[in-house]
């Protein structure tokens, strides 16, 4: 084994994980507020690059404008699917709830496949390819020139994500609707009795999951080009948010 | 709901309160039911046949998951990848040892049911969701192996061209006689599945769905039974599995993938959880929403012209989700649910409870 390649590949496979932390913490979030496992957030990462391309490439409209937009249409789409086909839900075994969300998850597939065609396209690139970043490590074999060479995507990602976990984590702290939210994942019941209106809580959840849904699928697009098989790489999270348990917004991001 | 006899009619022993078929003319219903499906190759088009044999096939692995997740409990989406192993090992006993299909069949599905045990020991720890997420983890480990163990022999990615199946000399390379192979095996995995369920292991299943704690408290070994039931719908998906490799002449690892899992579940679910009915019936009503997502596709080209390449690829999946969530929505208990309130309103008409 080359050990001199070591710090090399740790840190490009602990870059690599910031955005399976944000799909992460998507699937964390929807848990955490309404305990439902919602496997269709590959397709909803897929729509949100989806919009993101034909909002830039399609419309014509600077690239940070259709990001935004792709992350408005994302919330709104998560609230919809919300109201229409989990609210039913409340109260159903926990079979029929996982296959609300299966089912959801091939619905949406192939939306986005009638909406946008299957062909691969190309997403507009925010980061150069062929310029990586190099940075200087002072340790490693006698001679050597040691540099750790990342591409810049990779880095910009894992801050993105960064940033994500973190301004996510702040909203749950700091911010009232985060308090509400936290209240209503520990007990429906005894939030709905202090006042909480958790029928808008599950809705903020999933819109926000949609949110972060767009920004992740943002994130992938640019590395790795924008086809159909983006909805899959949600199975990399899996692991993730089992791992560092379901409802644990540090978790998810230790998790990768 | 209790069992409704129709009026005038009383259980006068034990056997015939456990029938099925219990007047002489649901007999003669019966024997020309089955002369006319036998018989369909005579009457109906090719296309239709193939459909028939494909509704056949997912009717058998269907039965298994009605086994293990509508009778125990058990949630599986795995089921496709049991169906993997046992097309593998057909294909495998048939085209390297020359086996006869009717030979390799059994031991294939053995073969499907030792490999379903064995993913079915998570369940002894676990229960409910993370049940489902190490059945997702069959999902993929079971193709994995295919295309990376033993590749030699599986063939690695590409996977096994298999062998048409061979009886005194017949060949059964069309769906027209092909699917004399599958109603044969239907018939008896139907047979099998209707009567496991009504059996002391049935009871036992039922009892861990509804309650499993309380039915280890009453003497119920929830470590046999919870195998027996992964075996047992392993078995099914074997057998499944390897009427479709050979009837497809084609098996590779994403023959029967995650889709093809859900599509099972989902199957289950329109059908009717936990009745042996729903299996057929959510089988049959899911494949003819498939069809018609195919049939309608020009309509939706003229929509939507920028998919028109793949446009059965977007609506199979789109139609299947779509009914599947209004299934859940209005109808959770399935088909076979709305049959038996059916049944229920006419023997009791004209009261309306």
């Amino acid at each position: 084994m080359n050990w001199q390649l070591l710090p090399q590949f740790t840190i490009t496979g602990l870059l690599a994980g910031g955005p399976i932390a944000l799909i992460a913490l998507g699937l964390v979030l929807i848990f955490k507020a309404s305990y439902i496992f919602n496997f269709a957030q590959g397709q909803l990462l897929l729509l949100g690059a989806l919009f993101t391309w034909w909002f830039a490439v399609e419309q014509g409209l600077p690239l940070a404008l259709s990001i935004l937009l792709a992350i408005l249409v994302l919330a709104l789409l998560g609230f919809v699917i919300e109201r229409l086909t989990l609210r039913p839900m409340t109260g159903q075994p926990l079979l029929s709830i996982i296959l609300m969300t299966l089912g959801l998850s091939q619905a949406l597939q192939g939306l986005a496949l009638l909406l946008f065609g299957g062909s691969q396209r190309n997403f507009p690139q925010i980061f150069s390819a062929s310029d990586p970043y190099k940075i200087p490590i002072p340790f490693g074999a006698e001679g050597t020139n040691q540099m750790l060479i990342l591409k810049q995507n990779l880095v910009w990602s894992f801050l993105v994500a960064i940033v994500g976990v973190l301004a996510t984590g702040a909203f749950f702290q700091f911010t009232r609707t985060g308090l509400a939210m936290r209240g209503t994942s520990e007990d429906h019941e005894l939030a709905q009795s202090t006042g909480l209106r958790i029928r808008r809580v599950f809705g903020i959840s999933w819109a926000l999951a949609g949110m972060i849904a767009a920004v992740g699928g943002v994130l992938l697009a640019t590395s790795s080009g924008l086809d159909l098989s983006l909805s899959l790489v949600v199975l990399a999270a899996f692991p993730a948010v089992l791992l560092g348990g379901l409802d644990s917004i540090p978790g998810a991001s230790l998790g990768d | 709901m209790t069992i409704q006899r129709p009026a005038g009619e009383f259980d006068y022993s034990y056997a015939f309160d456990m029938a099925t078929i219990r007047r002489g003319w649901q007999w003669a219903l019966l024997v020309v039911f089955i002369i006319a499906l036998y018989t369909l190759p005579f009457y109906a088009s090719q296309s239709i046949v193939s459909l028939a044999n494909r509704i056949g096939i997912t009717i058998i692995a269907v039965q298994g998951l009605n086994l293990l997740t509508g009778y125990t409990g058990q949630i599986s989406i795995g089921q496709a990848a049991f169906m993997t192993v046992g097309g593998y090992i057909s294909a495998l006993l048939v085209n390297n040892l020359g086996w006869s299909f009717f030979l390799a069949l059994p031991i294939a599905a053995l073969g499907a049911g030792v490999v379903g045990l064995f993913f079915g020991l998570p369940s002894l720890r676990v229960k409910g969701f993370y049940l489902a997420m190490a059945t997702l983890a069959a999902q993929f480990i079971i193709p994995w192996f295919t295309r990376q163990a033993f590749p030699e022999v599986l063939n690695g990615a590409q996977g096994l061209n298999v062998q048409v199946p061979m009886l005194l000399g017949v060949k059964f390379n069309e769906p027209s006689r092909y699917i004399y192979i599958t109603l044969s095996v239907l018939i008896i995995t139907t047979i099998i599945a209707h009567n496991i369920s009504r059996s002391r292991l049935g009871r036992a299943f039922v009892a861990i769905r509804d309650n499993d704690l309380a039915a280890e408290l009453l003497g119920v070994n929830l470590f046999k039974y919870k195998l027996q039931a992964f075996f047992l719908a392993s078995v099914f998906a074997g057998v499944a599995g390897a009427l479709s490799a050979h009837s497809l002449r084609h098996i590779n690892s994403e023959t029967f993938n995650l889709v093809d899992s859900i599509l099972l579940l989902g199957t289950l679910v329109v059908g009717g959880l936990g009745t042996n009915l729903g299996a057929i019936l959510g089988a049959i009503t899911v494949e003819l929403i498939i069809e018609g997502a195919t049939l309608s596709a020009p309509f939706f080209v003229k929509l939507f012209p920028a998919t028109a390449a793949g446009m059965i690829q977007a609506l199979r999946p789109l139609f299947f989700g779509v009914v599947l969530m209004l299934f859940l929505i209005f109808e959770p208990r399935g088909l076979a649910h709305r049959w038996e309130l059916t049944k229920a309103a006419w023997r009791l008409r004209p009261f309306s409870h």
